[in-house]
């Protein structure tokens, strides 16, 4: 029985074995020196672009109010309903406000539908993903957690307008 | 009968209609605002203009009288185009302000915008600028920028009230609803001004902020606060009532009900004296037990040696439900062979008027007596039950549902010298307060029932609030989004259930202790049996009672006494 020649036999030069290992290193030296995709988290920090949505929040004017008039459009519209608000009435120009503004992050799925609908341009998603609780009712954000000066949500309320 | 053509359909109508009611009896609705069935015609919103053909240019739905032959179109296009111009012009002067105004969401203006408006303005200027939050009464919060002088509250202050208290002043845009000098809106039906304002100038200060309509479940069921058991709405939200509105029914209320049903009958629901579980005194004070446990010391105090079957009584109630009343005579009867049965009448002669009010200020006198609380022929009636506890003649009362010590408080020495006190109550009131045995009774908005009113009509009350042994879901009170997809988790859905029931299932309960069953599961067997019993309501259920009544055979109040 003829022995059949191997269609994978190896050449001489593979089967030297040295040039196939500098062709892989090389590889290994020139990824060694691109730019790097990971981030050493929690230490090094994500800053997500305008676009991110993140933990809704409620805007804060300078003057320290809120802009929200406890519409409850936000309530209605959310799919998850993950939003309660109870409105009161105030001596200001504008009478209502969120006397209670709850969000159950448990209930949040990040749609961006409240942000979507709000009149008042009064609650938006922020660039917060990092939510963790460790109780049922820790996960309930009130006013308290969800009021955000205006200074630190100017990007997304650019990103906003521009596709308005 | 005369016809008219409108819109290709051929549509009868009474002589002398106009053609918004004419086309509103055979079901097609025009588009108005200032027009009200029961209010005179005004005309000045023009939102109704139609297309009559052979008349040079649109007229006024509300105050064109039909005529024979008449062909009329509420959609052409010269129609539409009137249509939203009306609209265009209504909105000049209105503020965008729904999301801070509470009548979002049934507000006349809003439906219009969306079906009848072309949906952009092309008004740049300034829109003018009148006083908000002016509160015009006790109860009602006016704001003159969303006014469109429909005149429909001055109308009915006019018309339906008979005290005008309202009116305009100014002209053109400038032009706003004050109250006459020197006057308030705080007539007695002032509120039913919110109802019918279509958008939201005059809103209800009880009610401002609290709930947005769309949060709400809303029950059909009847007023509690006089004889005449306006037709009502109750609005729920987290098992609390928030507010009451009234309910058409030509045949008692027509549209209206007054401001002291609207107020005053739905705050102790949700009230911090409710009884929450039965309550048996121990040691000289009401202590909190199981509902088993209080319903044998009720049993075992009841056929105690301390006195004899002459001398215990029983007073009915006047605000219990037919079901109840006559689970109690029944109870009464059976169980006891007792004849000192009766009820306290509850009259105020300063509540009464010739519009709504009754004198009688309770829903269910009439029905009370007709299905059993009045004396037997040797028992004694109310002011004799009092006098025999005086006398020591009766040593133990049972009480349903009825305060008789607010109502007299003389009675409050009285009830003392008793040895049994039971009671049914749904708050600690001052009667419930000095009995040995309260047993928590449900309120008319957490059970079923029926009550009769002063013309004779019986009408059905439906719950609208859970308990814990009534189930939103499961005994068919409406619910909102919030009710069907709550849970127990969240916080907008925790409102507190109270641990009380309908007064006839606690006596059918404490009857089966006795050892005389009654088997009863529902109201509505209850009701049956009332139908097949007492001739006055022979023929009738809750199906033929439906939602807005039916008349029974007894006579009113007035034509008994005045034969």
């Amino acid at each position: 029985m003829a022995v059949k020649k191997r269609y994978k036999d190896l050449t001489l030069l593979q089967r030297i074995y040295i040039p196939e290992i500098v062709k892989g290193l090389s590889l290994t030296m020139k990824n060694m020196f691109k730019p790097k995709f990971t981030m050493r988290y929690p230490e090094e920090k994500f800053i997500p672009p305008a676009s991110y949505r993140g933990r809704p929040v409620l805007v804060q004017e300078t003057n320290g109010e809120e802009r929200c008039v406890a519409c409850g459009l936000c309530a209605r519209v959310c799919p998850a309903l993950a939003i309660e608000v109870q409105a009161g009435e105030t001596e200001r120009e504008k009478e209502r406000y969120p006397e209670k503004f709850e969000i159950n992050m448990l209930r949040c799925i990040f749609c961006g539908l409240c942000e979507e609908v709000c009149p008042e341009e009064a609650i938006v998603m922020s660039k917060d993903y990092e939510l963790a609780f460790s109780s049922r009712g820790d996960a309930i954000y009130g006013k308290d957690k969800l009021l955000t000066p205006v200074i630190q949500l100017q990007d997304r309320i650019e990103f906003l307008r521009s596709y308005k | 009968m005369p016809k008219f053509v409108l819109d290709g359909k051929e549509i009868e109508f009474k002589q002398g209609q106009t053609i918004i009611q004419a086309a509103k009896d055979n079901g097609i609705t025009i588009p108005h605002f200032c027009w009200h069935e029961s209010l005179s015609v005004s005309g000045n919103c023009r939102v109704c203009l139609v297309e009559v053909e052979k008349m040079p240019k649109l007229v006024i739905a509300c105050a064109t009288i039909a005529s024979d032959g008449m062909v009329v179109h509420s959609a052409s296009e010269k129609a539409l185009s009137a249509r939203n111009a009306v609209m265009e012009f209504l909105l000049i002067n209105h503020p965008l302000d729904c999301p801070i105004c509470d009548e979002a969401g049934e507000c006349k203006l809003q439906d219009y915008a969306y079906s009848h408006s072309v949906g952009e303005s092309r008004f740049v200027e300034e829109k003018t600028h009148k006083d908000k939050r002016v509160p015009l009464g006790p109860y009602i919060m006016f704001d003159g920028d969303r006014c469109i002088s429909c005149s429909r509250c001055i109308r009915f202050c006019d018309e339906i009230a008979k005290e005008p208290e309202l009116t305009f002043v100014k002209r053109g845009d400038r032009v706003t609803i004050v109250t006459f000098p020197g006057e308030e809106l705080d007539n007695p039906y002032s509120m039913n001004v919110v109802d019918i304002c279509p958008v939201g100038a005059l809103t209800n200060r009880d009610f401002r902020f609290k709930a947005r309509v769309w949060d709400m479940s809303a029950n059909n069921t009847i007023c509690q606060g006089c004889a005449r058991g306006c037709n009502i709405e109750l609005w729920v939200r987290n098992n609390e009532v928030l507010r009451i509105t009234p309910r058409q029914n030509d045949r008692v209320n027509s549209f209206w009900m007054c401001d002291h049903g609207r107020l005053e009958t739905f705050k102790f629901i949700n009230a911090k004296d409710r009884v929450d579980g039965p309550y048996v005194r121990r040691e000289g004070s009401l202590q909190k037990t199981s509902w088993d446990e209080a319903l044998a010391d009720a049993a075992k105090e009841l056929k105690s040696s301390r006195f004899n079957r002459n001398e215990i009584a029983f007073i009915g109630s006047p605000y219990a439900t037919l079901e109840d009343n006559y689970v109690f005579a029944k109870f009464a009867a059976a169980v006891f062979g007792s004849k000192n049965i009766d009820f306290m009448r509850h009259s105020d002669p300063s509540f009464g008027d010739d519009i709504l009010r009754r004198e009688d200020i309770t829903p269910n006198s009439l029905g009370a007596e007709a299905v059993g609380i009045r004396p037997g022929q040797t028992g004694l009636n109310f002011d004799g039950i009092i006098n025999g506890i005086k006398e020591g003649k009766i040593k133990a009362l049972y009480i349903l549902e009825d305060d008789i010590v607010s109502a007299d408080t003389a009675l409050e020495e009285v009830l003392a010298k008793l040895d049994l006190l039971i009671v049914h109550a749904t708050n600690f009131n001052k009667t419930a307060v000095l009995a040995d045995i309260v047993l928590p009774a449900a309120t008319y908005a957490e059970k079923n029932g029926t009550i009769v009113n002063f013309q004779g009509r019986v009408q059905r009350i439906k719950p609208a609030v859970s308990t814990v042994e009534l189930d939103r879901a499961m005994d068919s009170m409406s619910m909102s989004r919030l009710d069907k997809f709550g849970s127990i988790y969240d916080r907008w859905n925790q409102g507190h259930k109270y641990d009380a029931r309908s007064s006839w299932k606690i006596l059918a309960a404490l009857s089966s202790v006795l050892g005389n069953k009654m088997k009863f599961n529902l109201a509505e067997d209850v009701f049956n049996e009332i139908s097949r019993s007492v001739q006055a309501f022979s023929g009738l259920d809750y199906d033929s009672i439906g939602e807005h009544g039916v008349q029974s055979k007894l006579q009113p109040l007035e034509k008994i006494e005045k034969a």
